[in-house]
């Protein structure tokens, strides 16, 4: 009896210790997670191959080479990422090294104190910060401030081709917005799907209103919306954007059940190298993917690429890009003195070392860096590098994507505007009303 | 349940002290679940009621907002969209899952080995997550690489996510597809309480089995029914991952339900003042619902069901 009575007052005292066991564990955590053992800093990178074997490869190396610095990655999944990110640095729980798009985002960070102002580190290292093109420092910068370090590759967006369609339709690819209004007829005749969209992603349907606005009305119209300027939204060329891309929905341009695909799993992708769709408009980096897992298509020279068309009347520059100029790296400021000096390291020393511009140039990306145009030209990849490589670096405004550019929270409000736009749900008028009141939030 | 048994092994005399003793002790047994309750639940709820009055985009400073979320959330008609979609999918879920998991739930309490093979079948979507079942669907349901293109059954390439009505009602489908088999669980184990001798004396009655079935099984499950309904519509309150993995509350906002739209406002668009609003509603909701459901059961609710037997 005594035994049992002794063994249930136990397992009380347990049960009152254990809340207070699992806080102090919790609350251990707050010098952040996966806080490399022995020193060194850690990462969130994204999955997905080819980058995650050269990030993953990279790391390695600088970690044999520093062993007292070492790098710890985890992996996430983009658009889970997206969102852990965030709310990790709300939480003070955020990795050394924030990896993300610039932009809008960056300056959420930088505006609450959370990333290191990396402007005096850069002057103190001009071998590195001329290493990069230096269009790519733009979305780094906050307030005249460098917040981050850009990396990787620079990713405009390109209107893609399936020349075997082509041929088969004895057609040109379009170079006007009246060629590419005819070519959805001839394909649709043809029973092929003019367009490939993967619009169940949002940011995919977006990327046709960054052209057509480059296009119709010139940069400075978004210039206008991301500085927040009063009714920036309502320029006639907005409206005449939403106008293109209703009648362009409207005559079928995109494949049917456009909105149930997603580019997450490529099958917007698929449906171009199949033969299922004739054209699709998305970023350089689908490139390395359909070389991957096209079985020879891109191999073939399948794959066409040009410039979007211009439009009678426009006053954007056809030469004119938009995209992400690169990705970016941050350091946590609520890391310690030793993991952000790991940190710097890294960026220094291990990130885009001569191994990694190789790896990207071979998975068929251009490297920020300047002066790779020889190793671009002995690509096996070098027509579609080149092309790339002449629209990121000479490109007379290079816009960044604009879910990146704005504040997380006009971007939001743009992606779902932007849906509704697609399924005819509002017209281009409530478009531009709906989005001109996210201006300066 | 083990206090009792344990007082079985007790001489009598022991028996009653120890009776006198344990219920002097059994307030404090609740402590460890009320601290736990405390700290994960009540503390939380009060600091959303908090934040529903603060501006804060989830990184930064907590600045005070005043009656500012509540006005714009209020007047916003993403919230009654949000709000009639929530009940929407609530209602029709009621109606498909509940005559399927009580007819599945009467059908598999039989004893026979051929029902208890295709209850284990049954019960299999139980053993998915959410995410996993979501993925599955999404993939099998791709207009162009989907299951209508490997069967070759056109009329099942539709464009299942990209048209509103659609995509609601594949919702509500894959809904049921998962949940059905829990509360068939649910019912199973209540059929399985019913005393055999009450079906003994309705067939020396000469009632056949549609008459047992409205008569003796239905009346027995009331109480069944309330736990199993409660479940399924304070549930639905919450629904979100199946649906933010499936749809992301696309098409434009057509299956955005109030979880989902609090969860898009707080963490994609960095609102968590307005986020907080919705949470406080959607928990008023969810304990009006729960309340009214247990009244349903009448007042005498803890009696018994068996008087007589």
């Amino acid at each position: 009896m005594k035994q049992f009575r002794s063994s249930r007052r136990s397992f009380l005292a347990l049960a009152a210790v254990t809340p207070f066991a699992v806080m102090a564990t919790s609350a251990c955590g707050t010098s952040g997670p996966g806080g490399a053992s022995g020193g060194g800093a850690s990462m969130w990178f994204l999955t997905g191959e080819p980058n995650q074997t050269t990030m993953q490869k990279a790391v390695d190396a600088f970690g044999s080479a520093n062993p007292d610095n070492k790098i710890a990655v985890t992996y996430f999944q983009n658009d889970a990422y997206k969102t852990k990110i965030k709310t990790a640095i709300g939480a003070g729980q955020a990795p050394t090294i924030i990896y993300g798009w610039g932009g809008g985002g960056l300056k959420t960070y930088a505006d609450a104190g959370q990333v290191e102002d990396l402007t005096s580190w850069f002057e103190s290292n001009p071998d590195l910060k001329n290493k990069f093109f230096p269009s790519s420092f733009g979305a780094a910068t906050v307030d005249g401030k460098i917040y981050a370090l850009p990396n990787q590759y620079v990713a405009p967006i390109v209107l893609f081709y399936n020349k075997d369609l082509f041929d088969k339709a004895g057609v040109q690819p379009p170079k006007t917005w009246e060629d590419l209004m005819s070519l959805v007829k001839t394909f649709n005749d043809m029973g092929v799907a003019p367009l490939s969209l993967g619009g169940q992603s949002r940011w995919t349907s977006m990327m046709w209103l960054e052209y057509l606005l480059d296009r119709i009305g010139g940069p400075e119209v978004f210039q206008a919306i991301f500085e927040g300027k009063p009714n920036a939204w309502m320029d006639p060329a907005v409206i005449e954007t939403g106008t293109k891309i209703q009648e362009l929905v409207s005559a079928d341009g995109f494949i049917k059940g456009f909105s149930s695909i997603t580019a997450d799993s490529k099958a917007d992708q698929a449906l171009l190298f199949t033969g299922k769709a004739a054209m699709m408009l998305q970023g350089s980096w689908t490139y390395g993917a359909m070389k991957k897992d096209g079985q020879n298509f891109v191999q073939n020279g399948k794959l066409g690429f040009v410039n979007f068309p211009t439009i009678a009347g426009g006053k954007g520059d056809p030469k004119n890009g938009v995209g992400n100029p690169a990705q970016y790296m941050s350091i946590s400021a609520k890391a310690t003195d030793k993991e952000k000096e790991s940190a710097k390291k890294f960026f220094k020393d291990g990130i885009m070392t001569d191994t990694v511009i190789d790896a990207y140039i071979n998975s068929g990306s251009v490297p920020i860096v300047t002066g790779i145009e020889d190793k671009l030209a002995s690509s096996p990849d070098k027509d579609f590098l080149n092309f790339v490589y002449a629209l990121g670096k000479d490109a007379p405004s290079f816009q960044q994507s604009w879910d990146q550019a704005l504040s997380p929270t006009a971007a939001e409000a743009l992606l779902n505007n932007i849906d509704q736009l697609f399924l005819k749900s509002i017209t281009p008028q409530q478009f531009a009303e709906n989005m001109n009141a996210t201006l300066g939030k | 349940m083990s206090s009792t048994t344990s007082h079985r092994a007790l001489p009598g005399t022991q028996k009653t002290r120890e009776t006198v003793k344990q219920k002097s002790a059994l307030p404090w047994l609740t402590l460890p679940a009320l601290f736990f309750f405390v700290v994960f639940a009540v503390i939380p709820l009060l600091g959303v009621l908090v934040l529903s009055f603060a501006n804060w985009d989830g990184i930064g400073a907590i600045g005070a907002a005043g009656m500012e979320n509540w006005t714009s959330v209020l007047s916003d008609p993403e919230l009654y969209n949000s709000l009639g979609l929530t009940f929407m999918i609530m209602i029709v879920s009621w109606l498909v899952q509940t005559p399927i998991s009580l007819l599945l739930g009467v059908f598999t309490a039989g004893t026979q080995r051929y029902r208890a093979a295709l209850a284990v079948l049954y019960f299999l979507p139980l053993l998915l997550s959410s995410a996993a079942v979501a993925i599955a669907y999404k993939a099998l349901l791709d207009p162009n690489f989907g299951l209508a293109m490997g069967l070759g059954l056109p009329f099942l390439a539709q464009d299942w996510l990209g048209v509103p009505q659609l995509a609601l009602g594949l919702i509500i489908f894959v809904i049921a597809w998962q949940f059905v088999p829990f509360h068939t669980l649910i019912y199973q184990g209540g059929v399985r309480q019913i005393p055999k001798s009450l079906y003994e004396a309705a067939q020396i009655d000469g009632a056949g089995t549609i008459k047992q079935f409205f008569h003796i099984t239905l009346p027995q499950l009331k109480y069944t029914i309330i736990t199993s309904s409660t479940l399924m519509v304070v549930g639905s309150l919450t629904y979100f991952d199946l649906i933010f993995v499936l749809t992301g509350g696309g098409p434009g906002n057509s299956t955005r339900i109030l979880a989902l739209d609090m969860y898009l406002r707080g963490f994609r668009a960095n609102l968590m003042g307005p986020a907080s609003v919705i949470a406080v509603i959607l928990v008023v909701i969810g304990l009006a619902l729960a309340l009214f459901l247990q009244r349903l059961g009448g007042k005498d609710q803890q009696g018994s069901q068996l008087e007589g037997m």
